[in-house]
């Protein structure tokens, strides 16, 4: 089993250490995985993304055409990323900075209001917290408790009071791609 | 030692502290700059030597110096700064001095740009230097071998007396794997009996690559030669999967390696006989190996991130006992594994010939996929 997640928006907002906490995570579980950045000159405000490949066997090519996931901040990465997610998979998009509805009707698709998600728990840097929690009710790949467990683990010190928020940001992200979906169904 | 999460710039920084690095020189640039940043905070704080030189030309040559005391040294770069140090390493390579260097590879020729390549497969494995010299080569294809081969370069460069490389690329430098790093080694070994480090109460001793009669430059390239020779029957490593019912062998280094790998993975699934030769050294090359696959196999195919340099490497030992094909990417373009998987099943499908140039064969169907 291996599973390929593309976490793509606008550098500062989380992409890379969202997708540093699925490797940690995946790390922590047993399991083999790669964290890759797309590293071009790029700087706070330009594009970021990064492709995670979580495995139970060996992982080869640590990036793939086709991910079995994508995850996308903005407009630019949902553009890019859309007609890229394998048949069958997940895409989750921030809502709040994209202005189109989705084209796929072979994914499942979760458009989430992470901005205001995040705003209405009181800190808009949650959003990638409130945009993973929401990846993970969808992929089973890890729980949310796996992630918790090494956020708890692996935060420094002096951010340890920020875990109570962010386990709340990754249970609201969950809480609303159930109901997205209960809402389809 | 646990694993822990790391990115392959750093790893490899941390993996020579640990292997007793006493000096580190060297100068920013991407996708390599995470190494000398490590390196930046933790020599200094375990009283060992840093310093940012004001160019690649002035680091290669405190290397040098460094180097001539006898104590392990090292640095690290990509691409165009490991041309600016070429120089250096002719002179390091022909004073006999054992010396790391890691090249992170990206994108070129010239400026280019920073997205991984393995375009200095030439210049790092045939020289790029002037003159005869033979430097060991190594390719690591994650970061636990890019630790491994980084502590392992330090042990082989001592051991022979020989100029050694850690070949990666910028996916090697930057992306992150769990992996072990080494226990920290102490730094006092014992110093060489050619090092130089003042001559109080002793005869003098001196190490140059300057050998004015050419007699003597004859013979120092002949113990060079020696010396490579000896390292090519004791040091040849690689990795082999699914090989031993494989019909088709697929030959690829570092990142094309695990590339390929994953291809060859799949294509075993739709139940294709391939297997994977991953070359470890690229110098000394596995040619013996690659000679005995050719033996029984039907055909091969060369993957690389760059024009096929390795390739030539490759077909000198197939000597034409089979058809070798080539495939691709350049200029910082990293393969998917789907294009390898594409080429497997060309070839399982439709059996290649011997007589026609597997570069030129590549070119036109690479045409194809960019129009």
């Amino acid at each position: 089993m291996q599973t390929e997640i593309i976490i793509a928006g606008f550098g500062g907002q989380g992409i890379l250490f969202a997708g540093q906490l699925i490797a940690y995570a995946a790390m922590d579980a047993g399991k083999n995985v790669t964290w890759i950045p797309s590293y071009g000159p790029e700087m706070r405000g330009g594009t970021a993304n990064c492709t995670v490949i979580v495995a139970d066997e060996e992982i080869g090519a640590p990036t793939v055409r086709n991910p079995k996931a994508a995850m996308v901040f903005n407009l630019p990465s949902f553009d890019k990323y859309e007609p890229l997610v394998a048949s069958g998979g997940v895409l989750i998009v921030n809502k709040s900075l994209v202005d189109r509805s989705f084209d796929r009707d072979d994914l499942a698709v979760v458009m989430v209001p992470a901005i205001e998600i995040a705003e209405s728990l009181g800190e808009k840097k949650l959003i990638n917290m409130v945009m993973l929690g929401a990846l993970l009710e969808r992929l089973p790949v890890l729980s949310i408790e796996e992630i918790e467990k090494t956020l708890a683990k692996h935060l420094p010190e002096r951010h340890k009071h920020l875990l109570p928020l962010n386990s709340k940001a990754l249970t609201e992200g969950a809480v609303f791609a159930r109901k997205a979906l209960a809402e389809v169904a | 030692m646990a694993r822990e999460l790391l990115e392959g710039n750093r790893a490899m920084a941390e993996a020579a502290v640990r292997a007793g690095v006493q000096a580190y020189f060297g100068y920013p640039i991407t996708p390599q700059t995470e190494l000398l940043e490590w390196m930046s905070k933790r020599m200094p704080e375990l009283g060992r030597a840093f310093l940012q030189a004001e160019s690649e030309v002035a680091a290669i040559n405190m290397i040098y110096g460094a180097a001539c005391t006898g104590v392990r040294v090292m640095s690290s770069s990509s691409s165009p700064g490991v041309s600016l140090m070429m120089e250096g390493i002719s002179y390091i390579a022909g004073t006999e001095l054992p010396v790391v260097l890691i090249d992170v590879m990206r994108g070129g020729p010239g400026l280019g740009n920073i997205a991984p390549s393995q375009g200095d497969y030439n210049q790092i494995v045939h020289g790029g230097g002037h003159g005869d010299y033979f430097p060991i080569v190594l390719a690591p294809s994650s970061v636990q071998e890019a630790i491994d081969f980084t502590v392992m370069a330090f042990d082989l460069a001592e051991k022979y007396r020989a100029l050694t490389f850690v070949l990666a690329d910028g996916n090697i430098g930057q992306m992150m794997e769990p992996a072990e790093l080494p226990p920290m080694q102490p730094v006092d070994r014992p110093i060489p009996d050619w090092a130089v480090r003042g001559a109080k109460g002793r005869e003098r001793r001196i190490l140059s690559s300057i050998y004015i009669r050419p007699e003597d430059e004859e013979v120092t390239n002949l113990r060079l030669l020696e010396r490579a020779g000896k390292i090519k029957e004791n040091e040849v490593r690689y990795k082999e999967y699914f090989l031993d019912d494989a019909e088709i062998v697929v030959v690829g280094f570092g990142t094309a390696g695990r590339v390929a790998f994953s291809a060859v993975r799949a294509a075993r699934a739709q139940g294709i006989r391939v297997g994977l030769l991953r070359p470890i050294t690229l110098s000394p090359f596995p040619s013996e190996a690659v000679a005995e696959l050719a033996a029984h196999a039907q055909a091969m195919l060369v993957v690389e991130m760059n024009s096929g340099q390795m390739l030539d490497d490759v077909l000198r030992p197939v000597a034409g006992q089979i058809p070798v094909e080539f495939y691709g990417r350049l200029g910082g373009v990293v393969p998917f594994q789907d294009e390898v998987l594409t080429e497997i099943e060309r070839i399982a499908h439709h059996p290649p010939t011997i007589e026609f140039d597997p570069r030129e064969k590549w070119i036109r169907r690479m045409k194809e996929i960019l129009n």
